[in-house]
């Protein structure tokens, strides 16, 4: 069985249009499945619908997001909360904003571990000291007493990607955690990430524009356009023979897959029209039934 | 060093504010009509008998001379001698000062918990009814200057319902041990927790009066300062942590939220200390404001001129504090 399980779920403006239509997708224990889709297709609002923290905006209108057996939306609030902080972590988008700028790094990176799992301050630093390493970070005992402010982005991210693995989470989702990096930093956290990702046997919930990224890191993916899953495949098929024209456009739009010397194509005019139709026809399903 | 230059450039820059609140206060309360003297004596005082007054307080000197003569005191500590109580000035004004900043600080202390209160409860709650009850409850304390909430206490607390004192700072024929006038602070240092519920009772209304405008203005500001914090991306990664929403508010969002309305409140509690000067009348509390309104009746000028001068200390010394507080609270200009 799958440990988070999301069938059908849909969310929307309040009262407005929707910005998520019956999406479902699995993460089973220690996967890595990749989102992709362009931007505003809704992969950022699916990571936030899985770990409770949707925009006062958006309402869920049907669904269910199975955490390890619970539907996370049949529980109060301060359950869902509790539920996810001890089995799922967020590596956010923009280490810079991320981390509070009053607080020490120290406490940021295992406060959950003594505030809501009960350890005691000598173990939560022994941990904060350990995943420092794992994230290799020198200097550990100096950076544990700095503020944000006074540590790079790349240091930062490091940072949030210990505190994610802190308390040993079943699941992650990572949003996009390379895109506020500079070149050169990204691709040590990506082997970062893909590295303790394999080591702890997390499941991860990837969200990226980028198909090499997929390549790397992603077992399963699935394929996103205007809030629909248009294609739920293993990375394997996916880039041997995409199902869905969109994901095939997608595909051919990257220009490493198909020849390097080709140049970005970009989605083709006909292809989005037919997607679009596609979305049309399932708001019109929706309308009349 | 940021912490030493921040502290010696103000210092500077309060040294020449008072120089210049020195000057403007001794011309200015001089232009306005009314002759001190002929107000202290008897109406049937001539001429002759106002003339030798004068002199003797040197009011019949030249302007620039009476200033030379002042000013020159006032650099040694030495403000002039009372018209009116004949008394030196410095030791009236710093008799009356500790009532007036026990008064000040307890309605900052009382603004600061009913805002602080308004501010995280509206957050809590916010696009709600509770948050609405609450901005309504703010735009009516901020549309009520700070005396007239002093009357309407005065009606409510002191006549519809006697439960506190409308006049005065201590109930005299209580026995009083004091050593200095810091009655509130010395009745709790002496453990006179009878004598301490006294002066509360006294000082509960007019701190009160005081404190509800600045409350509101508190209130507001954190509460939308707040909110804003409520969204950035930190805040929301401490949700995916497991803490619950009000441990969110206050260990999250509170501290980064609280630096811009510190800086307000600094200037706030500057005017708060002004409006000192009518509430303490109509409290009949014996403080420096009300000393400042005798002494501008009985047109006692060197005593203007020293509770002024105080007054300015009193607020450039507050905004120094209230710089200083934001460099220790603000990780990032301490170790700039
Ligand atoms: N706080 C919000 N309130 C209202 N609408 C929102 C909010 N955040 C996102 N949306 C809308 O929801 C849709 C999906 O947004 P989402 O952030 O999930 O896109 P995304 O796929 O992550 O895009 P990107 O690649 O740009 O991050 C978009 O149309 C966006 O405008
Ligand atoms: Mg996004």
């Amino acid at each position: 069985m799958s440990f988070l399980s999301v069938r059908n779920l849909s969310v929307r403006l309040k009262k407005g249009p929707p910005l998520l239509r019956r999406v479902s997708l699995e993460v089973a224990a220690g996967e890595v499945r990749g989102l992709v889709g362009e931007s505003g297709a809704g992969k950022s609002m699916i990571g936030k619908a899985v770990l409770g923290i949707l925009p006062p905006s958006v309402e869920v209108t049907e669904g269910e997001i199975v955490l390890d057996g619970v539907d996370l939306l049949r529980l109060t609030l301060t359950e869902r909360r509790r539920r996810i902080g001890a089995m799922a972590a967020l590596i956010p988008q923009d280490p810079l904003t991320a981390l509070n700028p009053s607080h020490r790094i120290g406490p940021q990176i295992t406060d959950r571990l003594v505030d809501i799992l009960g350890w005691t301050r000598a173990d939560a630093a022994a941990r904060a000291r350990e995943l420092l390493a794992e994230v290799q970070i020198p200097d550990p005992d100096r950076v544990l007493r700095s503020y944000p402010h006074e540590l790079s982005g790349g240091m930062r991210q490091r940072i949030l990607i210990a505190s994610a693995f802190a308390a040993e989470p079943k699941l992650i989702v990572a949003d996009e955690p390379t895109t506020a990096l500079d070149v050169t930093v990204q691709k040590q956290i990506l082997k970062l990430i893909a590295g303790m990702q394999a080591r702890h046997g997390t499941a991860l919930l990837f969200v990226t524009h980028d198909l090499g990224v997929v390549s790397k890191v992603c077992q399963r993916l699935s394929v996103l356009y205007a809030g629909m899953v248009v294609e739920d495949t293993s990375v394997a098929d996916f880039f041997a023979a995409p199902r869905h024209a969109y994901s095939a456009a997608l595909l051919a739009a990257t220009p490493k897959y198909t020849d390097p010397s080709a140049g970005l194509n970009p989605v083709p005019e006909a292809v989005i029209a037919a997607v679009q139709a596609e979305v049309a026809a399932f708001d019109r399903g929706r309308a009349h039934g | 060093m940021p912490f030493l230059r921040i502290l010696l450039l103000r210092l500077l820059t309060t040294a020449i504010t008072l120089a210049g609140v020195a000057v403007i206060v001794f011309f200015v309360i001089r232009v306005v009509p009314g002759n001190p003297i002929a107000m202290m004596l008897p109406p049937g005082a001539t001429e002759a008998d106002i003339a030798r007054l004068s002199a003797l307080y040197g009011l019949d000197k030249p302007l620039v001379a009476q200033f030379g003569i002042w000013i020159a005191g006032v650099v040694q500590g030495d403000f002039g001698t009372s018209i009116t109580t004949r008394q030196p000035v410095l030791d009236l004004v710093l008799g009356r000062l500790p009532a007036t900043l026990e008064l000040s600080i307890m309605a900052l202390v009382m603004a600061c918990l009913l805002g602080g209160a308004a501010a995280l409860t509206g957050t809590r709650y916010r696009g709600g009814r509770t948050e609405g009850a609450i901005d309504v409850a703010n735009g009516m304390a901020l549309s009520v200057p700070d005396f007239l909430w002093g009357l309407v206490l005065i009606l409510l607390f002191g006549v519809l319902v006697p439960v506190f004192h409308i006049s005065g700072r201590v109930t005299p024929s209580l026995d009083l041990p004091f050593a200095t006038n810091f009655y509130l602070f010395e009745s709790l240092i002496r453990l006179r927790f009878d004598l301490w519920a006294d002066i509360v009772a006294h000082m509960f209304m007019p701190a009160l009066a005081l404190a509800i405008p600045l409350a509101a203005i508190i209130g507001q500001l954190l509460k939308q300062s707040l909110k804003e914090t409520m969204n950035l991306d930190y805040v929301t990664l401490a949700r995916t942590k497991g803490y619950g929403e009000t441990r969110v508010i206050l260990r999250e969002a509170l501290r980064n939220a609280a630096l811009p309305t510190l800086t307000l409140v600094g200037v706030q509690f500057t005017f708060l200390i002004g409006g000192t000067v009518i509430i303490e009348r109509l409290f009949s509390y014996e403080g420096l404001g009300n000393m400042a309104i005798d002494a501008v009746i009985n047109r006692d000028l060197p005593l203007i001129q020293g509770i002024v001068i105080l007054f300015a200390v009193i607020f450039t010394g507050v905004n120094l504090i209230v710089d200083l507080l934001y460099t220790v609270l603000n990780p990032r200009l301490r170790h700039g």
